[in-house]
């Protein structure tokens, strides 16, 4: 098989607190190929956000740190770049992001025309004049009504919806063909998710971007994307082609997500039917949702790595070992 | 079960407190602003008795050796009176940690107590003490130390009497904050629920919580205030000659240090490192307790 | 927004006329015998049996009050004792250099203390960082009358590059006739178009700016870094960086302009310290503004004209608060 579009190789990043540090991402390998829509599932706090981040490497340091690994694009480490050469040559031109909170990513102060035409001179090196232009030509992409008087406004004068859209606009015009979406829908209505989720979705296929995306809703990236995998503390312990892995999960803690309740709380899954109450650590080689899970066993202490199901499926389960044994 | 509480929190408490202390290890300029402060009361302690030439340096005069340059005998030079400047300035750290600390003392006295009155009670009291409160905020606090001073008498007391009314509005907005915040507690409420009277509430509950906040905000302040005591006595509202005051000593000076430099420095000079070093020290201490840089 | 206008309004009215309320107690209630203080030591009594009548102060205490504030209404702030002069009067006489003084020391404090404090939030935990913390800590911990001396004797006693005090050289007010159009020495020197005045107007305003601007700059370099670091860390921030925006770009101009309402209210307040700190300095540099005129009065104990430098000082003081607070609520881009 040819090289992947991005890979990540045993990924290590953890935070550091005066306790000492702890890691809070251990990814042992992913790779997205080119043109594919990737889907990330896991409950807030399994790190999600951090994996996105560490790509960019915007990680907010102190106290996040890179502890190793590679994160290869198109066979280059960007770990190993200069954030100056990053900038220069990845933000924005290779990778962009759309971050979670529709809220609080636009910079207040600026008009939405100043911010979009911002990133187009800056990526594409044109005056200002012709960024305008560009920039009216993104927001009508992003489909929204009256792109010149979007222009003149602030953030604070839209609504989330429009909002998101403009951040999309905003990822899509620096000209990227990699984007990250971190929760892209997160705190919007239902009917203005599934606007915002079809928009990605054409934009994916007309202009043959690559997507991350993450998202701790199982539908969302059921509805994008072509492959999944599920985050758990920091680690991928299930993953395939998002038909496989959603219709037949075979980890434990796959199942229990995929069966739970939504709670009211979007970000909130309740997952209680599906777990036992924590009574003993996670080892802290084995199993990293030992201590949750309600199929445990002994042998679930020792060390797992990836299984294969068959092409299209791998998971990180001792349950599955016995099974094909 | 109730020990198992006793020690979780104890547990926490001590996970907090050492917290603290990795992040004063870390912060090597509030270390050694810590150590300054000692040193200085070191010196306001020690001194006064050490030096039984304490008259003879407040009033004696001795013409003979009047404005003589820094030497190993006058390490600081001497006055227009022939005083020693060195042991003036030694002595004068007492005159200003003594003023400094009695002015907040008082502003502790007047200011916590409204506080915690204001938020306890909240409703028309909280809105009247809330608005004074207000009010004096409305000067600059050396601007209303100025006036006060000026038509109380100009003398230490007074200017000390004058920075308290200048400064409790601070530590009533502090105290009032926490005791609003700390009357929606559980414990509050059931010592309410339980018939507790108000005063008890306020004294037993309220007070002990603010402890910590107030602490650090006072040794923030000390810094100001010092400064605010030697300015007025500078400005003659304060100290009156012959008290070995730094503000007073510098403006004395004014009339001979273009010739005897080191006249108005060494006073000046001494002002300057014990205000920056409670400054130092009280902004190493917020940088520690506020939540916001804590997180790191 | 209209609310808050309106409430913020209301909540500086009513510190106005706490304000007065207070000025109020400490000349008339407080001292034992206010009339007395208020003619000076050497006054008659018949100057102080007319003094009571004047003030009102045989009258019940609200009776008082009232006539208080109509004479302020008035602008009658009573006479100063040393010059028998009206103090309204004296305090627009004297008011000019001082403005001149604090208008120098913002532009100071703005220049030097925001990108101070920029550079510290880009470098955070750095050398130049701790320079930043130190320098603004120093700078607030100085006693401002003795950094007049101190410059002083360097740059007057000892390098002998500027001069002592004055808004200007004797010989140069004999020489030259400086036109009056503005009553603002630094402006009316610059109309005249002579380089010679210009350049020695100059040279007198160095050093007492300079000593006022130190705590200024201190003050607006810390709340610039600590405005920034908290932006620095907000989504849109790692957002612009994320669209590959040069550092610069997100930094001088994405982040420090929603730093700008900190600023604002940050310099109204340094602005009112200032004008009290020029108390302390005037007098040094023989600067003829409202800080030596009330310097003089305190010696002098000139109850009145030290009691309008106060209620001018606190008014002035109270206006920029809220003229800062109404900025920041009009403008939608200055975040609160």
């Amino acid at each position: 098989m040819n090289e992947p579009y991005l890979h990540i190789k045993n990924l290590v990043v953890s935070f550091k607190t005066f306790e000492g540090s702890k890691n809070v991402l251990n990814i042992d390998e992913l790779k997205i190929n080119k043109g594919e829509a990737y889907g990330i599932i896991g409950e807030s706090g399994t790190g999600k956000t951090i994996l996105a981040l560490s790509i960019l490497k915007l990680i907010e340091s102190p106290p996040g740190e890179i502890v190793s690994g590679e994160i290869l694009l198109e066979g280059k480490d960007l770990l190993k770049m200069s954030s100056k050469s990053l900038q220069k040559e990845i933000r924005g031109r290779k990778i962009s992001m759309i971050f979670q909170d529709p809220m609080s990513t636009l910079n207040p102060v600026f008009t939405i025309g100043s911010q979009l035409e911002n990133v187009i001179m800056e990526t594409q090196h044109v005056n200002r004049k012709k960024a305008y232009i560009k920039a009216v030509e993104m927001i009508k992409t992003v489909k929204l009504s009256d792109a010149e008087s979007v222009m003149e406004k602030y953030p604070h004068e839209l609504s989330g919806g429009q909002r998101q859209r403009v951040i999309i606009a905003l990822a899509l015009s620096c000209g990227a063909d990699f984007i990250i979406a971190d929760e892209p829908t997160r705190n919007l209505d239902v009917t203005i998710q599934a606007g915002i989720l079809k928009l990605m979705k054409e934009i994916q296929r007309n202009m043959n971007v690559t997507i991350l995306f993450v998202a701790n809703n199982p539908g969302l990236i059921s509805s994008i994307c072509d492959k999944a995998g599920i985050l758990y503390r920091g680690q991928i312990i299930e993953k395939g082609t998002t038909r496989e892995v959603l219709k037949s999960p075979k980890h434990p803690y796959t199942f229990a997500l995929l069966h739970a309740v939504p709670s009211r709380k979007e970000d909130k899954v309740d997952l209680s039917h599906f777990i036992i109450k924590e009574t003993e650590e996670s080892p802290v080689e084995g199993c990293i949702f030992y201590s949750k899970c309600i199929k445990r066993k002994e042998s679930c202490k020792k060390p797992q790595s990836l299984l294969k199901i068959n092409d299209n499926h791998y998971v990180r389960c001792h349950l599955w070992e016995e099974d094909t044994l | 079960m109730i020990e198992n509480r006793f020690i979780k929190t104890l547990k926490a408490k001590l996970k907090q407190f050492r917290h603290s202390v990795f992040l004063l290890k870390r912060n090597k300029l509030t270390k050694l602003a810590f150590y300054g402060v000692i040193a200085l009361f070191l010196i306001a302690i020690i001194v006064p008795i050490a030096l039984p030439s304490n008259i003879h340096v407040d009033q004696d005069t001795n013409p003979i050796d009047k404005l003589l340059s820094p030497s190993f005998e006058h390490p600081f030079g001497t006055d227009e009176l022939g005083r020693d400047v060195f042991k003036r300035v030694l002595l004068g750290t007492r005159i200003s940690l003594n003023t400094a600390l009695i002015a907040v003392g008082i502003a502790l006295l007047i200011g916590v107590p409204l506080g915690a009155i204001a938020g306890y009670f909240g409703g028309f009291v909280d809105e009247l003490i809330m608005r004074i409160t207000d009010i004096f905020l409305g000067f600059p606090p050396l601007l209303l130390a100025i006036a006060i001073a000026a038509f109380l008498g100009p003398n230490l007391q007074n200017a000390m009497l004058a920075i308290a009314i200048a400064w409790w509005p601070w530590y009533t907005r502090i105290v009032r904050g926490q005791a609003v915040s700390i009357k929606e507690r559980q414990f509050v409420k059931a010592a309410n629920a339980i018939g507790t009277p108000s005063m008890k509430i306020v004294f037993r509950h309220i007070l002990p919580n603010c402890i910590a906040p107030l602490i650090v905000q006072a040794s923030m302040d000390i810094g100001g205030v010092i400064l605010t005591i030697a300015s007025l006595s500078f400005l003659g509202l304060g100290a009156q000659s012959p008290t070995p005051e730094w503000g007073l000593m510098v403006s004395t000076s004014r009339n001979y240090f273009l010739n005897a430099w080191w006249y108005s420095i060494f006073p000046g000079l001494a002002i300057f490192f014990t205000v920056l070093v409670f400054n130092l020290l009280g902004d190493g201490l917020r940088e520690i307790l506020d939540p916001k840089t804590r997180k790191n | 927004m209209k609310n808050y206008i309106i409430k913020r309004l209301l909540l500086g009215l009513m510190v106005l006329f706490g304000v007065i309320l207070i000025t109020f107690f400490l000349t008339r209630v407080i001292p034992s015998n206010p009339a007395a203080q208020w003619v000076g030591p050497r006054a008659t009594q018949e100057q102080i049996q007319q003094a009571t009548i004047e003030l009102g102060l045989d009258k019940p205490i609200p009776v008082q009050f009232i006539k208080y504030l109509k004479d302020l209404l008035n602008g009658n702030l009573g006479y100063s004792l040393r010059s028998k002069q009206p103090v309204l009067n004296e305090l627009k006489t004297y008011l000019p250099p001082t403005l001149e003084l604090i208008f120098f020391s913002t532009i100071l404090a703005v220049f030097i203390g925001i990108p101070l404090g920029v550079n510290a939030a880009k470098n955070k935990d750095k050398a130049l960082d701790h320079f930043c913390r130190f320098f603004s800590i120093g700078a607030v911990s100085l006693p401002t009358f003795w950094v007049a001396l101190f410059l002083q004797l360097i740059f007057y006693r000892w390098l002998d590059w500027l001069p002592l005090g004055g808004q200007l050289d004797t010989r140069i007010k004999m020489l030259y006739e400086i036109p009056k159009y503005t009553g603002f020495l630094f402006l009316d020197s610059l109309f005249s178009g002579n380089w010679i005045i210009i350049k020695d107007v100059f040279s007198h305003m160095i050093l007492p700016a300079i000593t006022i601007a130190l705590y200024p700059i201190g003050l607006v370099a810390r709340m610039t870094r600590s405005a920034l670091l908290e932006i620095l860390s907000e989504d849109y921030i790692k957002a612009a960086r994320s669209y590959g925006l040069k550092e610069r770009l997100v930094l001088w101009r994405y982040a420090l302009k929603n730093s700008l309402g900190t600023t604002v209210t940050v310099l109204a307040l340094s602005i009112g310290f200032t004008l009290v700190n020029t108390f302390l300095i005037e007098a040094i540099f023989s600067w003829p503004g409202i800080g030596s005129y009330i310097a003089t009065a305190v010696v002098a104990l000139d109850y009145p004209a030290i009691m309008g430098v106060t209620l001018f000082s606190a008014f002035s003081y109270i206006l920029l608060n809220l003229t800062a607070d109404i900025i920041i609520a009009l403008d939608p881009r200055v975040r609160v």
